[in-house]
Parts: structure tokens; C-alpha cells; sequence
């Protein structure tokens, strides 16, 4: 029996010929991070047990995002907890606020995770990187702790489920955002349940790799442990001139062993939406405009869709128009690389133009943070990944997930939109994510 | 005057980390200031009227969404003493683990259990009884990695063990 992408990646990590579903593996990683909420919390941890060695500084990172530049007295203790913790032991991959950004964006983008790598990250979107071809997965700050001090962790062999994407969207306004969302709508909030998710077929070879990185990281909003993409023509091409270290490639072999397939054709996908409170609740934009719901916010930013692709798509649509009169607009670039790449472009003058609020670099109102959070009542959408309950403020408020498209259209209408209303299905050709 | 005897808090499906313990509150990471805030969005007549030795049961996909460890550091400083559930959300289920939170997976239990129901653990053999029903429920044991974890006390001391005997 042959093995899975993720078995091939935690059998080399582990030295063993092969593994299966169910074993457990201790596996030597080749990056392992923390952000500043989870690093703090490590911080704490590492110093209760009196540990000062660690079994490899380089690959330790440590990406502030959440909090910061500081929101308040109490967040900016918590980065300076992260700071000097980093200054102390000289930690060479230690990244600030406007330097660094989301480690999710930034980490693939800047070629610090590459196809092959085994990543553990303190950060439930820490799947991500499964965009790239790595085996991904999230962990919390004891097991940050303990991986830092050893450089490996236990883990269980996953499952695999095989799913297939046939056929290539035919609006082009739909993107990896939408793949994802209706992956999520169809198996369910724990339909992968400490199990792999394994991309194939025709719409996965299409679609690029920062859509690919969109979808990876929403598998944690389906329960999954990792998720895993092909490192084909499409990934050598994005790795070129990225990658940091050696790109080992992983396939799966013709006899791996899945203990389900699904197969999906998404060739008339629409763009879609997520209502409150969860990303499951799903309903293509057609649907959801019917139901004329206003929007107070606009949140076009988080580690699933800021990417540089998401900004192009989202100021496409929005070049030359304005905010609804009472619809509010933040904009926050996922990393001070695309946030540059975006100035350069002209990007974030359109933005501004249309009446966006701009920052860049931190994970903002995604998680509640700051850089508006909701109020009681209000609805926002946003690109990010998450619709609980009070999770991006007030309890009372709502929050929809959709592409950046979606959400520069309705930033547009101050309703839910979909985008062929406001942009001409033609002025997107250049910029859908579903590409030859 | 005879100690009231522990209970159970029941919930739904899908108890994600946010409700456990909301982000808002993720600055602090001392137990006894997160604990002030737990399941706060979720119900009301938590913090209120826990009190140590105290079960929280949920159904399937408990403790979904963020890797924070702060949400099972809430429930342990609050004085919950272990989670049952249908099933966990897998991060959720290797930090308490690693910070000496026993988790059961026991869907027979959880269809039994109401709110405000009375309890009594073994937590060592797994045995978890509903004092009102009358019903008892065996948890399937853990595999051998995780019963060294939580033998030495969490993931942390094992380590710590284990780079003592190699030394």
C-alpha cells in the first residue's frame, strides 16, 4: 500500500520507510512558530519549567500579528514578553508589526515555508502553508514549548480524505474564497475531524496558489488537521525567486490509501456567503442578495484573503466607486511586503480613495482585536475565516464571510453583492484566481 | 454540613474557543484572569455558580476554531476538573491534554447527561457516572503516548523526564 502526500511528509519527518493512519510519530519539523497571543502564553511556559536551551533557534519563528502595534497597556505587555524573550535568546526569525505581518501570508510568500517541509505552528490557521505542498498543522503553546525545546513533536498519522475538484469555474469572479466555503457548506464544520484534506482534479491544477492558500487555510474551519496541494508547475512557479530552502515536492502514490473521496464539480460554482455564526451556513451571492442584507463593515483583510491577488481582485471592483453612505471600509494588507507591493500598485490609493479605513500588517477586527471591532447589532462582512458567536466583537453583532470580491461590491451597495452587478463579468479576466 | 456534589454544565454542539474564553481577553495568561471570564458569551450562570470539582459536557466538535490554550487554562482555573464530550475539535484536545485537563470522548455519556445533572468521576479508569440517571459510562482508554503525558502531569514534565534520563 503507497502513502499519501501527508504520510510521505511525516514518514521522512519521523526517519521512518513509511507510516499509516493511526500511528503515532515524532516528527522533527522544519519551522516552528508562534504568533505574539501564543508565544507569550509559551514564554510563561518555558520559563516556569526553567528551560533555556533550544534544540534549534533557527527554525524557531516568532510572527507578532495579533495585537499589535499594542492595543492597550495590557497587549503591549504581552509583545514585550515576546520581545525580550526574542532579544534574549537572539532568535534570528523574529518579525514586528511593519515589518513582518500575518505569518500566514507572510511565511509562504517570503519562501520561509516551502513544498516538503513538516510545519507546526501555535496558530489554528497554521494549515495554511498546505497550500504550498508542506504538511501543516496547528498545535498550542505547550506544544510550542516542547517542540522548541526538542524540535519535535508527537503526532498522530492522519486519515486522508481525497477531494476533487473537476471542472473550472466559469464566473470569474470565483475564487479560492468560494471553493472553500462551499467545501465547508458540504462536509461540515468537523466533517474532516483530525483528518488530512488531499486536493485534486482539473479545478486544483487551475487554481493558483494564493487561492490554494485561502482554501488550506480554512480546512481547520472543517475540523481538518492539515491540508495538502500538489507542488506542480504552478507551485515550482510561485517557489521561484520565494523559497528560502531546498523545494522536496511530495505526491501521493497510485495505491495510497483514503478513507474517503469526494468529488465536486465546481465548473457553475457561484461566489458565495456565510451567514452568522457559522462558515458551514453557506449560500451562493445570488441567494443572499435577495435577502437584501445591509452592511455596516466591510472587512477585506486576515491570513485568508489579503493577499496580493485578493487586494488586486477587491480594487478592481472597487476602482473609482465610494463606500456606501453608511458602510464602513478597513482594508489591512496581511503582510508589510504586499502592503508595499500594493503602494506600488496603486492598490491602497484606490482604497483610500473609495473611503477605506488602511492599516497593515496585524490580524485586526478578524478575532475581535481592534481596527473595528463590531458594536451591538452591526453586520459586518468580512474576508476573513471565522463567524462566531462574538468573535469579531459585540455577541449581538453579526459577521458574513465572502471572497474579496463579494465584499468590494457590497462595500459598494452597502448590501450583499454580488460582484457581476457592479463590475462587468469582462473586467475580470485578468484577474480571476482560475487561471490555464 | 455535607460538600454539594459536583455537577454538570451541559451544552450544545460546536463550542468553539471563542466562546470558551473570548479574544478579547487573550493579553492576560495567568490562569485566575482568564478564568474570570470563561464561557461569559456562551452562559451567563457559569462563572456564577461554578465551583471546583465540576464537569463541562458538550457535543460534537467541542472546542472548535483557535489554537489558544487559554481556553482549557479558563475551564481548569474556573475549577472544571475535565470535559466530556461527543467529540473534540483535535487542538483542543492536545492542549488540555498537555496541561493535565482530562477530555473523554463519550457520545453515550453526553446523550445521557442534562444540565444542572450530578456526577462522579474516576477520572485514572475512565468511569464517569450520572448520579440522577443511575447510569454509568467507561471511556475508552488513551493510547500509550498520551497516558505518559498525562501520567507525568503534562507534556512539559515528560520532556523534562525524559531529557533527565538521557542526560
Amino acid at each position: 500500500m503507497g502513502m499519501t502526500r501527508s504520510e510521505h511528509i511525516l514518514a521522512r519527518a519521523s526517519g521512518k520507510a513509511r507510516v499509516a493512519p493511526g500511528d503515532m510519530v515524532v516528527g522533527k519539523a522544519d519551522v516552528i512558530m508562534g504568533n505574539d497571543i501564543t508565544t507569550s502564553l509559551t514564554v510563561r511556559i518555558l520559563d516556569a519549567n526553567g528551560i533555556t536551551q533550544f534544540a534549534d533557534p533557527d527554525k524557531v519563528f516568532i510572527v507578532m500579528s495579533h495585537f499589535v502595534p499594542a492595543k492597550d497597556i495590557a497587549s503591549a505587555a504581552m509583545a514585550k514578553t515576546c520581545r525580550d524573550f526574542a532579544r534574549k535568546y537572539g532568535i534570528k526569525h523574529y518579525f514586528e508589526a511593519g515589518q513582518g505581518g500575518i505569518e500566514h501570508a507572510l511565511l509562504p510568500d517570503e519562501g520561509y515555508v516551502v513544498p516538503g517541509d513538516l510545519v507546526l505552528g501555535a496558530d489554528s490557521h497554521s494549515c495554511t502553508y498546505g497550500g504550498v505542498n508542506t504538511f501543516a498543522t496547528g498545535i498550542g503553546s505547550t506544544d510550542l514549548a516542547a517542540a522548541w525545546t526538542t524540535g519535535e513533536l508527537w503526532l498522530r498519522v492522519p486519515e486522508t480524505i481525497k477531494i476533487v475538484f473537476n471542472g473550472v469555474p466559469k464566473n470569474p469572479w470565483v475564487s479560492g474564497k468560494d471553493v472553500v466555503l462551499f467545501l465547508i457548506s458540504q462536509l461540515g464544520d468537523d466533517g474532516a475531524l483530525y483528518q488530512a484534506q488531499e486536493f485534486h482534479g482539473e479545478g486544483t491544477q487551475h487554481l493558483s496558489v494564493e487561492g490554494r492558500l485561502t482554501i488550506a487555510n480554512m480546512a481547520i474551519e472543517g475540523g481538518a488537521k492539515n491540508s495538502i496541494f500538489p507542488c506542480d508547475d504552478k507551485t515550482l512557479a510561485y517557489e521561484a525567486g520565494r523559497a528560502k530552502r531546498d523545494v522536496q515536492g511530495v505526491e501521493a502514490d497510485a495505491d495510497a490509501n483514503y478513507v474517503a473521496v469526494h468529488e465536486f464539480d465546481i465548473s457553475n460554482l457561484e461566489p458565495q456567503v456565510a451567514f452568522p455564526h457559522l462558515p458551514s451556513n453557506c449560500k451562493p451571492v445570488g441567494q443572499a442578495m435577495q435577502e437584501k442584507v445591509s452592511i455596516d463593515q466591510v472587512f477585506i483583510g486576515s491570513c485568508t484573503n489579503a493577499k496580493l491577488e485578493d487586494l488586486r481582485i477587491a480594487a478592481k471592483i472597487l476602482d473609482g466607486h465610494q463606500l456606501a453612505k453608511w458602510t464602513r471600509g478597513v482594508v489591512i494588507p496581511a503582510s508589510h511586503n504586499i502592503y508595499m507591493q500594493a503602494l506600488d500598485e496603486g492598490l491602497i490609493s484606490i482604497f483610500a480613495k473609495a473611503g477605506f479605513a488602511v492599516a497593515e500588517g496585524t490580524c485586526g477586527p478578524c478575532l475581535g482585536g481592534y481596527m473595528g471591532v463590531i458594536g451591538e447589532g452591526e453586520r459586518m462582512l468580512s474576508t476573513s475565516n471565522r463567524n462566531f458567536k462574538g468573535r469579531t466583537g459585540d455577541v449581538r453583532g453579526e459577521t458574513y464571510l465572502a471572497s474579496p470580491a463579494v465584499a468590494a461590491a457590497s462595500a459598494i451597495t452597502g448590501f450583499i453583492t454580488d460582484p457581476n452587478e457592479v463590475a462587468p463579468s469582462g473586467s475580470a479576466a485578468a484577474l480571476t484566481q482560475f487561471t490555464e | 454540613m455535607a460538600q454539594p456534589q459536583p455537577k454538570v454544565y451541559r451544552y450544545g454542539r460546536d463550542v468553539n474557543t471563542d466562546l470558551i474564553l473570548p479574544a478579547r481577553y487573550m493579553m492576560f495568561n495567568e490562569p485566575e484572569d482568564l478564568a474570570k471570564h470563561c464561557m461569559e458569551d456562551l452562559d451567563g450562570d457559569f462563572l456564577p455558580t461554578v465551583r471546583y470539582g465540576d464537569v463541562v459536557v458538550g457535543e460534537e466538535n467541542f472546542g472548535s476554531g483557535s489554537s489558544r490554550e487559554h481556553a482549557p487554562m479558563a475551564l481548569k482555573a474556573s475549577g472544571i476538573v475535565a470535559v466530556i464530550a461527543s467529540s473534540f475539535a483535535r487542538i483542543f484536545f492536545r492542549n488540555a491534554i498537555n496541561i493535565g485537563l482530562p477530555v473523554l470522548e463519550l457520545p453515550e455519556a453526553v446523550a445521557d447527561f442534562r444540565h444542572g445533572d450530578t456526577i462522579s468521576l474516576d477520572i485514572e479508569q475512565g468511569i464517569v457516572k450520572n448520579t440522577r440517571s443511575g447510569n454509568t459510562f467507561q471511556a475508552t482508554p488513551y493510547p500509550q503516548e498520551i497516558m505518559d503525558i498525562i501520567r507525568a502531569g503534562g507534556l512539559m514534565n515528560l520532556i523534562k523526564q525524559q531529557q533527565a534520563a538521557g542526560a
